[in-house]
């Protein structure tokens, strides 16, 4: 923060830090008072912002729940792979738009962002037929495709504007002072391009775990934690809903703060 | 060794004609400015030297290889970008080192030629800072610096120098020239600024248009200038033209007649300090209109006729704005152009 700041600025400011962290984490705290609040919390009103009771019986309970824990699997698997598929697919594809001026370039962009043009519905029915006939069907791999399509556009066009912004000379000198092209990207044009990678890949991550519909098509017994959840929560309990609701919450902060260090790297001015 | 050939180098972007058939011979470890006007081709010409750029035809050699096929790692080359090009992710002493590094040099070996490197370029107090606290001519260091730390055979630099103010680089200037010199480096300099290429090359190539005027060593470029932008891009202030018609082998200005090459019109370029001040009698009659005291001279600007002429007169020289002096050239040191093809007019 600027030292520099005036009182009044300095009151604005943190008043503003207050309202964006409550206007975040007041439902996530809420959530996790019904998940972790005892069984009379859950109905209490008006709510009390401290627990009165603290028991783990509703989560250890959710959990026990027969298919939970395989569904809480499934979903990170699918959400891993969609990651890595998305980073490594995607980056390339940007990178080569970016880089390279070539015939159809416009047409492939065009193309990219037409898959998000389909509804959901329409290309998970016969997606679920295809997939029954390759045998990906009911498997979190199945899902994790169908969750790379929907990640692929953004990730396409987020790298590509990434790699714009990486100055080619910047290349240039490392091929110059030894490096093969290959090398040029790991030394220098990915180290650059981390924060926006880091960005593209909580997009994915965030795409694939919240996504219920395709999932819901694309699997019976393999659920992933969404689906899982959407099939069973409308007859549990409601403090059971709130444990669910905490542990679709939770994941993604995690991920958000496991590659927070990537996404805020500005070389020389925050250090690393 | 690594001696340089471009032989017929020509590059077109689309329909726009970048260099058109450009050759020049570098020998080993000698110092070679290309110098012109903005958007000459100067950048174009070095990048196709270092494999960044692919000519539309003709052929690079370095050191007896036709360098046409390999990739700029594999050129021993080192260069130093027209816009830095310093990486922002690594510190000023990784920066620097970069080269050596890639070339698995010894941790210790790396070290030294940094620190010698960021010495010569007076950066060693920075070396732990990173690119974004730099300042631009500092950040311009760190690019001369990472190129001299591999100690290349060859040198590709594109106006390494023209971000810093003008004491620093006078200083620069004469020590890149001994260290350059003494290591024997093969070195093609690029510049827009003529003192600079003056004082640091063996020869320069002046270019215009994407076509090089002229190569010659700097007093010869300097003093018989083979075209007429040449004459004029060089020395400051630049050549004087003067128009005139030549009959029985002289040219007539004035009153005042000049052996001339040829008959009919031609031009007469007439550098400042080739012309000596005289009485309104005698020699080419000029007009002064403004008189400007630089210290070692006084520039005067005036017109001879109706042509416009810059002379310059010892500092302590009684001349008013508005009178009529005359200037009695050196004829030794004329220089005479074709005023249709603006080609320089050699004496019968
Ligand atoms: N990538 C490119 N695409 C199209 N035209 C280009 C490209 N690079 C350079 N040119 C053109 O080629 C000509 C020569 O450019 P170049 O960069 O070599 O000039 P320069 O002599 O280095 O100028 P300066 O002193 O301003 O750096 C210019 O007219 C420029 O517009
Ligand atoms: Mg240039």
């Amino acid at each position: 923060m600027n030292p520099a700041m005036t009182p009044v600025r300095r009151l604005l400011f943190w008043t503003l830090v207050a309202v964006l962290l409550l206007w975040v984490l007041l439902p996530i705290w809420l959530v996790a008072m019904g998940a972790f609040g005892g069984r009379a919390a859950v109905f209490q009103w008006p709510k009390s912002l401290l627990p009165a009771s603290l028991s783990f019986d509703h989560m250890a309970a959710f959990l026990a729940v027969e298919g939970v824990a395989n569904a809480f699997l499934n979903s990170v698997i699918a959400a891993a792979v969609t990651v890595v598929l998305s980073v490594a697919l995607g980056a390339p594809a940007g990178y080569a738009l970016a880089r390279y001026a070539f015939r159809g370039a416009d047409a492939f962009k065009l193309l990219v962002l037409l898959t998000r043009a389909f509804p959901l519905a329409i290309l998970a029915l016969p997606l679920a037929v295809g997939f029954i006939r390759i045998g990906l069907y009911d498997s979190p791999f199945g899902v994790a495709l169908m969750h790379t399509v929907l990640a692929l556009p953004f990730a396409v066009l987020v790298t590509q504007s990434l790699f714009m912004g990486i100055p080619r000379e910047l290349e240039e000198a490392a091929w110059v002072f030894g490096c093969s092209p290959v090398q040029a990207f790991f030394r220098v044009v990915m180290p650059l391009a981390l924060p926006g990678l880091a960005a593209t890949a909580i997009f994915a991550f965030v795409i694939s775990w919240n996504e219920v519909f395709a999932a819901s098509v694309l699997t019976v017994r393999e659920r992933t934690l969404t689906a899982y959840l959407l099939a069973v929560l409308s007859e549990s309990p409601l403090h059971t809903r709130f444990a669910g609701g905490l542990l679709l919450i939770l994941p993604s902060v995690l991920f958000v703060f496991a590659v927070r260090k990537w996404l805020f790297t500005v070389w020389g001015i925050s250090g690393r | 060794m690594a001696d340089i050939l471009i032989d017929r180098v020509a590059k077109s972007f689309g329909a726009a004609r970048a260099l058109a058939e450009v050759s020049l011979q570098v020998a080993d470890g000698e110092f070679v400015a290309l110098l012109g006007p903005s958007g000459c081709g100067k950048t174009t010409l070095l990048r196709i030297v270092a494999g960044l750029e692919t000519a539309s035809g003709g052929r690079v050699v370095i050191g007896g290889r036709d360098v046409g096929a390999l990739p700029p790692r594999a050129r021993g080359i080192a260069m130093v970008f027209q816009n830095y090009a310093v990486f922002p992710h690594m510190t000023v002493a990784d920066n620097i080192g970069f080269g050596l590094r890639m070339q698995k040099r010894p941790v210790e070996e790396v070290a030294r030629q940094v620190g010698r490197a960021a010495e010569m370029l007076r950066i060693s107090h920075l070396l732990d800072r990173w690119p974004a606290r730099l300042s631009g001519g500092q950040r311009q260091r760190v690019a001369v610096a990472r190129a001299l730390a591999v100690q290349p055979a060859v040198l590709l630099m594109d106006e390494p120098l023209s971000n810093l103010d003008a004491l620093l680089r006078l200083e620069m200037r004469a020590d890149l020239k001994a260290v350059l010199r003494e290591a024997g480096t093969t070195t093609l300099y690029v510049t827009h600024d003529q003192t600079e290429a003056m004082g640091l090359a063996d020869r320069i190539a002046v270019m215009h248009g994407g076509v090089i005027e002229q190569i010659g060593a700097p007093g010869a470029i300097y003093a018989r200038p083979a075209t007429r932008f040449v004459g004029g891009f060089l020395g400051s202030p630049p050549m004087n033209f003067l128009l005139c018609s030549a009959s029985g082998g002289r040219a007539a200005i004035g009153d005042f007649a000049l052996a001339a090459p040829q008959d009919g019109a031609v031009m007469l370029g007439l550098r400042a300090e080739d012309a000596v001040p005289v009485g309104a009698a005698e020699g080419i009659p000029f007009d002064v209109r403004v008189v400007e005291p630089m210290g070692a001279h006084l520039l005067l600007t005036g017109a001879v006729g109706d042509q416009p002429l810059r002379a310059i007169a010892p500092p302590d020289a009684a001349i008013a704005p508005g009178a009529r002096i005359g200037l009695r050239p050196d004829p030794a040191r004329l220089s005479w152009f074709d005023p249709e093809t603006g080609r320089r007019l050699e004496a019968a």
